[in-house]
């Protein structure tokens, strides 16, 4: 970078448009130039990512009620948002909703997109068409997902209790009306959605594995399987990081879908961090209180970030 | 991309291509199953809560014109919304990845962490704090407000995309731009830009279904019924037309239309967009 610097110097100096420039003026001018070019978007991300983030923290020591948006007063009141969030069961319910969630929806997307992103390695007729239609779940707004799904697990004419009843198999499951099954549904619904984002970059990272590895695999006997456990999975490492990481920030804070399919229900057994956020702040009108979840969200985030920046460290970007 | 038919091989290998093709087509078959569905409803309007046929008997559209009539408007606000968002969001971060990328300044690495750093915020975190101020400005219930909103989904991701491109166009180039005598911003117009067209475009695309697909915004920065996209729409058309699901699923394959035509005429920049945007 610093060639670039001096190039432009020495342009500068050759190209001299004002009689005997000052090379520290012209430098300082260039690299206010430069800023110019950057500024805009760290403003940007500042307003729009930083100053939430502060403002969440101030937000959780604030009295908000219904009326602090005609008078615009909202009094500090020390930790009480704190402690009647934290002492609220929703609050544990939808932790331990979020972390259920989070897990199955990762590992149900993580294994199937990986056995996809392995089928479709192999050459066959057809195959890059069909592996990019397979994106499309993943491309349509994830509301609108959420309202099919809605549709076919519906109790009584559901296409899929239609289907298993046909079959002589648990015909009429209350797939979201039932407190017991309604946070599995979820995460089936996300776990389709998710599986064609996971299979996509997994297959980007197989398609670099150099073929000689494989190669020497098989003229050492190693069968298919065990080839695929010591060289296909340590080599694919950093991808799988990369891929969980993305996975668990994305979807730590998914809400359209699940107020889509259940608005949290029934019975508040798909509650996540995210919905109740949403409801504490935009429905309750209690944003003290939508504030302090909010930032117990940031804070499981920020913990998975720290593993993101590591993976990335190893690939020295 | 698509593989290509290889050479006419032995009998058997073909046949565990053809194999390998049939599974293929099971796969797709079943993870495309729910948005056939969605097509299926739409086109039975008059099931409302009934069971709906495995096929349409007929080709009766009346469910899409009800969408239309319904929708129409809110498809054309996530349009505006959507392209606004779009500009705002390649205007600001065209030039700051390339800034990223060449010039060096001081601050880079930090500049490049935190834009990392964005992606593990959450929109309802954003949404609590935005509100409160989009109060004060008069942005609430605004295409300007929720197109700004919406560009913050794809600053992050079009700046990584693009700032990793512009790190290898040859230094060459831009030298001898600055010889023939143009300074940073029309080297950055006149040669970096042309260079980065399939950048650019990814990154364009990308936005604007990042924007498209929105609800978080769409549903916490409108009050009124004034700036609805579509999203917005037919979540809340649930809430009305419980019986009308024939309706309500047109109005979802509308919606699902940009995402269709964008993966059939762009698929290989959505799949390098994944990619790229992701591990880079």
């Amino acid at each position: 970078m610093t060639t670039a610097t001096a190039t432009a110097a020495a342009s500068a100096k050759t190209t001299g448009t004002t009689p005997a420039p000052d090379p520290d003026r012209l430098r300082r001018r260039r690299r206010l130039t430069q800023w110019g070019f950057v500024a805009p978007a760290v403003v940007f991300m500042l307003l729009f990512f930083g100053f939430p983030l502060v403002r969440n923290v101030v937000m959780s020591f604030q009295h908000y009620t219904p009326r602090t948006f005609f008078t615009g007063e909202a009094p500090f009141n020390g930790t009480d948002n704190w402690s009647a969030v934290l002492q609220d069961a929703l609050f544990g319910k939808a932790l331990w909703h979020t972390l259920v969630f989070t897990a199955g929806s990762l590992l149900g997307q993580f294994c199937i997109g990986l056995a996809l992103a392995v089928f479709f390695s192999r050459r066959f007729p057809l195959g890059g068409v069909l592996r990019s239609l397979i994106l499309l779940p993943w491309l349509v707004p994830m509301v609108v997902s959420g309202i099919v799904w809605r549709r076919i697990l519906d109790q009584d004419t559901g296409v899929l209790n239609t289907f298993l009843d046909t079959l002589g198999i648990g015909g009429s499951t209350p797939w979201l009306t039932s407190p017991d099954m309604a946070l599995l549904s979820v995460i089936l619904v996300n776990i389709w959605i998710g599986v064609p984002f996971n299979m996509v970059i997994l297959y980007g990272g197989l398609q670099e594995i150099p073929k000689e590895l494989h190669e020497a695999a098989s003229l050492d006997g190693a069968s298919a399987w065990r080839t695929f456990r010591s060289v296909t999975l340590p080599t694919l490492k950093p991808v799988i990081t990369v891929v969980l990481v993305l996975g668990f920030m994305s979807t730590v804070k998914i809400l359209d879908l699940i107020l889509a399919l259940t608005d949290g229900g029934p019975a508040d057994a798909t509650q996540t961090l995210g919905t109740l956020t949403y409801q504490s702040s935009f429905v309750e009108l209690d944003f003290g209180a939508g504030a302090v979840v909010g930032n117990v969200l940031i804070l499981i985030s920020a913990v998975f970030a720290v593993f993101y920046l590591r993976a990335n460290r190893t690939d020295g970007k | 991309m698509a593989a290509h038919t290889p050479a006419p091989a032995a009998p058997r290998v073909r046949g565990r291509r053809l194999g390998s093709t049939a599974a293929g087509v099971l796969v797709l078959g079943v993870m495309l199953f729910p948005l056939y569905w969605m097509l299926n409803t739409a086109l039975q309007p008059e099931s409302g809560l009934l069971q709906v046929a495995p096929v349409p008997a007929g080709l009766d559209l009346s469910g899409f014109s009800q969408a239309v009539s319904d929708q129409g408007g809110h498809l054309l606000t996530s349009l505006v919304v959507s392209l606004g968002a779009v500009a705002i969001c390649l205007a600001i971060s065209a030039p700051a990845a390339y800034g990223l990328a060449r010039f060096g300044l001081r601050g880079t690495r930090t500049i490049v962490f935190g834009t990392l750093i964005t992606q593990m915020v959450p929109g309802i975190v954003i949404a609590n704090a935005l509100y409160s101020s989009y109060v004060e400005l008069g942005l609430v219930n605004s295409y300007f407000g929720l197109m700004l909103a919406d560009a913050s989904l794809g600053i992050p991701f079009s700046i990584v995309l693009m700032r990793a491109f512009m790190v290898s166009v040859p230094g060459e180039v831009l030298e001898a731009a600055q010889i023939d005598g143009a300074g940073p911003l029309r080297t950055f117009v006149r040669v970096v830009l042309p260079m980065s067209r399939n950048a650019l475009i990814t990154s364009g695309l990308f936005a604007f279904l990042f924007s498209w697909s929105d609800f978080v915004f769409a549903l916490t920065l409108n009050t009124t019924d004034d700036v609805k996209p579509i999203t917005l729409g037919i979540y809340q058309y649930i809430g009305a037309h419980v019986g009308d699901w024939g309706s309500v699923m047109a109005a979802s394959v509308l919606s699902a239309v940009p995402a269709a035509i964008l993966l059939v005429l762009a698929q290989k920049y959505i799949a390098a967009g994944i990619t790229g945007g992701s591990v880079k």
